[in-house]
C-alpha cells in the first residue's frame, strides 16, 4: 500500500515533467490496468485446464477457483481439484504476497492432511500443465518493474506493449512482454522469456466477458511453449463475483470441507 | 383431513427428504473411489512356516458424498474391503467414513465415524493419536481404521480448537497365521484385553488447539483414553501373543516452522501409562530445491531424528533413530512421484529402506510401486522379527 501511494505521488508529480519517461510511462498503464481491476471483492470459477503434449495428445483437469480480494496485499485464492479422479478432493490454498514469500496449504484428502509446502515454486508447472505458478498467481503492482517499449495493433486492438521484470525471488522469467488493449485495459498476450533470455512461452487471452459492468475476464488462455512443443488452454466458466465470501472461507480449515 | 402430531411430523420429514432429493439446485451427490490390484513379492522364505513368498490382493474402496444446505450440511459413506489371497486377517473391511458434517462460519460438528490427521512431520507421526492404526493394510503406520467421534471445531481468532468424544475404540489389525511382516508369534486379535473395565465402550476423549500465525503453524493437543498401541504379552502356552490395551494421557505438541525453501518440523509427546511414563520426539527439516538442473523436476531432501526415552527396544523402534530420505516430484502430465527414505537406529545399527513411486495412466489409472528392506544386525531390535520380509509391491488402481 505504501508502495502504491508512492507511485501515485510519483504519478502526480509527472505533470511538470514534460518528457515522460518510458518508465514512468510503463508504470502509468500498469498502474490503470490495475485500478480498473480494483473493487470485485470475491469471485468464483471453474476451469478446465487441457494439457497437450507436442504430438497433439491431450490429458484434462477439472478445477474450481475462488479468490479473495485483498486490498494492499495479494489476493488469497483456494482451488479445488475434481479431476483427475486421483486427485480428486485435493485443495490448495494460497495467501499471495507481493514481494513477501506467500503462504500456501494443500489437503491430501487420501490422508486427510494438511500440509504446510514450500512458497519458493514460482517458476513450477502447476498439475503438469505449462502455466507455471506466477503465471497464474495475483497480478499486484510492486511484482515489476515497468517498461514502455511502443504502441502496436494485435488482432485489429490497438495496444501497448510493456516489458516487465520480476521483482520477487525465485521467478523463472527475465522479463515479459505484455500486450495491453488501449480500449479496456485488458492483457491480450504475454511473450514470457527464461532465465537466458530466449522466448519460452507465449500465453494468449480470448473470449473476453464483463462482470459487474466493470471487470473484465477472459474465458480462454492459451500457453504455448514455444520450446517444447506443448500447450495448455484453460477454459473458465461459470464466473461469480461478490458472493459473500470473507476471510473465513480462505483460512486452513476450509481445506479438508472442499469437495 | 386431521392429522395427528406424529403423522404431521412424519410427513414433514417426508416433505423434507422429498425436497432434498429432488431439487437440484440445493443437493448434489456424487460416487467416487477407487479399485486396485496388488500383488506382493517377498525376497526370502518366512522363518514362520505357513506364509508364501506371494500375495495378491484387491481392494474396492468407494464414496458416496451427499450434500444440502447450500453445502453448510454433508453426509460421507467411505466403506473399504480388501481382500487377500493368503492372510485372512488382511482380508478386512471397515468403515472409513461415515460422517454428517454440519458447518457454520466459525464452527463444524462432526458426527460419526471419521479419520483426523494431526502433525507435521514424515517419518512417524507422533501425536497422531485419534484413529487406530490399520497395521494389515501396510506396516508403515500410515493406513488407519474410521474412528466413531462427536467432534466440535471451533475456528477463533485466536486459532482452531477441535473437542473430540470417542464413544468406540477400534482394536489394531495385525497379520494371521498366513500372513508375513509379523513375529513368530501371531497376534490373536480376538483375545484383546483393556485395563478399563469398561473395554472398548471406555469414552475417551481429546481436545487440541492447532494455528498459524505468520510462517509458524502449530498444534498442541491431550488426548485422555484407550492407547492406540497395544502392549503384546504372550499366552500361558507361549504360542501367541495377546494385546492388552491401557489407558493412557498424552500430550503432544506439533510445530512447523516455514522458511521459504526450508521446513522444519517438530513433534514432541508425553505418554503416561499405568506401566510406563516417557517422551518421544521426532524433529527434522525438509529443504526443496525446485527445478533442479533446468529440468521441472523438484528434489526434495528430508532428515529427521527420532527419539524415545523408553529402553525397550520391542516397545519403541525408534528411540535413538534418523531418517534420511529424499522426494523427487517430477510436475509432469502423470504426476510421477518417488519418495526414497531409511531409518537408521544409531544405538543398534538397524537399518530399514523404503522406497514409493507414483505415477499416473491416462486419466483414471495410476501405477504405484512400494518396497521395504529390513537390515537387522541385532536379535533385540524391533526389526528383527521381520528381517525376513523385505519385498517389492505393485499396485494398479482404477479411480472412479
Amino acid at each position: 500500500m505504501r508502495n502504491k501511494l508512492l507511485f501515485l505521488l510519483l504519478l502526480m508529480a509527472t505533470p511538470f515533467v514534460m518528457a515522460e519517461t518510458a518508465e514512468e510511462k510503463g508504470l502509468a498503464i500498469a498502474l490503470e490496468t490495475d485500478n480498473r481491476d480494483k473493487g470485485w471483492q470475491d469471485s468464483a470459477a471453474e476451469m478446465k485446464m487441457i494439457l497437450r503434449n507436442r504430438h497433439g495428445q491431450e490429458s484434462i483437469r477439472e478445477i474450481r477457483v475462488t479468490n479473495l480480494e485483498v486490498e494492499g496485499d495479494g489476493d488469497k485464492g483456494l482451488t479445488v481439484f475434481d479431476t483427475p479422479r486421483d486427485v480428486k478432493g485435493t485443495a490448495f490454498l494460497s495467501y499471495s504476497h507481493a514481494l513477501e514469500p506467500d503462504e500456501q496449504w494443500i489437503f491430501l484428502p487420501a490422508l486427510k492432511r494438511v500440509k504446510r509446502i514450500s512458497s519458493s515454486n514460482k517458476s513450477g508447472p502447476f498439475m503438469g500443465s505449462e502455466f507455471a505458478y506466477e503465471d497464474i498467481s495475483s497480478f499486484e503492482i510492486p511484482k515489476y518493474s515497468y517498461l514502455y517499449l511502443r504502441d502496436e495493433m494485435l488482432d485489429d486492438m490497438d495496444c501497448f506493449v510493456l516489458e516487465l521484470r520480476p521483482q520477487y525471488k525465485h521467478s523463472g522469467y527475465t522479463k515479459s512482454h505484455v500486450w495491453i488493449d488501449k480500449a479496456e485495459y485488458r492483457t491480450q498476450r504475454i511473450d514470457y522469456y527464461d532465465r537466458k533470455d530466449s522466448l519460452l512461452k507465449i500465453q494468449r487471452f480470448q473470449d473476453y466477458h464483463q462482470y459487474l459492468d466493470q471487470y473484465w475476464r477472459a474465458h480462454t488462455m492459451t500457453m504455448e511453449n514455444q520450446q517444447n512443443g506443448k500447450s495448455t488452454t484453460l477454459e473458465w466458466s461459470n464466473f461469480e463475483f461478490q458472493t459473500g465470501l470473507t476471510d473465513k472461507d480462505f483460512e486452513k480449515n476450509d481445506l479438508k470441507r472442499q469437495r | 383431513m386431521i392429522l395427528n402430531d406424529s403423522a404431521k411430523s412424519g410427513l414433514k420429514v417426508a416433505c423434507i427428504i422429498t425436497l432434498i432429493l429432488f431439487s437440484q439446485t440445493t443437493l448434489s451427490y456424487e460416487l467416487s473411489g477407487y479399485i486396485a490390484a496388488e500383488y506382493r513379492f517377498f525376497q526370502h522364505e518366512s522363518p514362520s512356516a505357513e506364509p508364501g513368498r506371494h500375495d495378491t490382493s484387491i481392494v474396492l474402496a468407494p464414496e458416496f458424498y451427499y450434500q444440502w444446505d447450500d453445502g453448510q450440511q454433508s453426509l460421507i459413506i467411505s466403506p473399504f474391503l480388501r481382500v487377500d489371497s493368503d492372510d485372512d486377517e488382511r482380508t478386512h473391511a471397515d468403515l472409513r467414513e461415515l460422517q454428517w458434517l454440519i458447518t457454520d462460519d466459525d464452527w463444524e460438528l462432526r458426527l460419526g465415524i471419521a479419520k483426523v490427521f494431526w502433525g507435521v512431520t514424515e517419518s512417524q507421526h507422533l501425536v497422531d493419536v485419534i484413529n487406530q492404526t490399520d497395521f494389515v493394510e501396510n506396516n508403515d503406520t500410515e493406513d488407519k481404521l474410521g474412528q466413531p467421534m462427536i467432534n466440535l471445531s471451533l475456528f477463533k481468532e485466536w486459532g482452531t480448537l477441535d473437542v473430540f468424544v470417542l464413544p468406540y475404540f477400534r482394536e489394531r489389525t495385525f497379520a494371521g497365521e498366513q500372513g508375513r511382516l509379523r513375529g513368530p508369534l501371531v497376534v490373536d486379535t480376538d483375545a484383546a484385553s483393556y485395563e478399563s473395565s469398561a473395554g472398548r465402550q471406555h469414552i475417551d476423549a481429546a481436545i487440541r488447539w492447532s494455528h498459524s500465525i505468520d510462517d509458524w503453524d502449530l498444534g498442541v493437543s491431550h488426548f485422555y483414553g484407550t492407547n492406540r498401541e497395544p502392549l503384546l504379552r504372550p499366552n500361558a502356552t507361549f504360542d501367541k501373543l495377546l494385546p492388552f490395551y491401557e489407558i493412557m494421557h498424552q500430550t503432544g505438541v506439533d510445530i512447523q516452522y516455514t522458511d521459504e525453501s526450508w521446513l522444519w518440523k517438530l513433534e514432541t509427546i508425553r505418554r503416561e501409562t499405568s506401566s510406563d511414563t516417557f517422551l518421544a520426539l521426532t524433529g527434522g527439516v525438509e529443504y526443496t530445491f525446485f527445478g533442479v538442473f533446468d529440468t521441472d523436476i523438484d528434489v526434495g531432501l528430508i532428515a529427521e531424528y527420532l527419539f524415545d526415552d523408553r529402553d525397550n527396544a520391542a516397545l519403541a523402534p525408534f528411540e535413538d533413530d534418523i531418517l534420511m530420505g529424499t522426494r523427487i516430484t517430477w510436475n509432469d502430465v502423470q504426476s510421477t512421484e518417488l519418495l526414497v527414505g531409511a531409518i537408521h537406529d544409531l544405538s543398534s545399527e538397524n537399518m530399514s529402506w523404503n522406497i514409493e513411486g507414483s505415477r499416473r495412466i491416462g486419466d483414471r489409472w495410476k501405477v504405484s510401486l512400494e518396497g521395504r528392506f529390513f537390515g537387522s544386525k541385532q536379535p533385540q531390535g524391533a526389526l528383527f522379527a521381520i528381517r525376513d520380509d523385505d519385498y517389492v509391491q505393485l499396485e494398479l488402481a482404477r479411480y472412479f
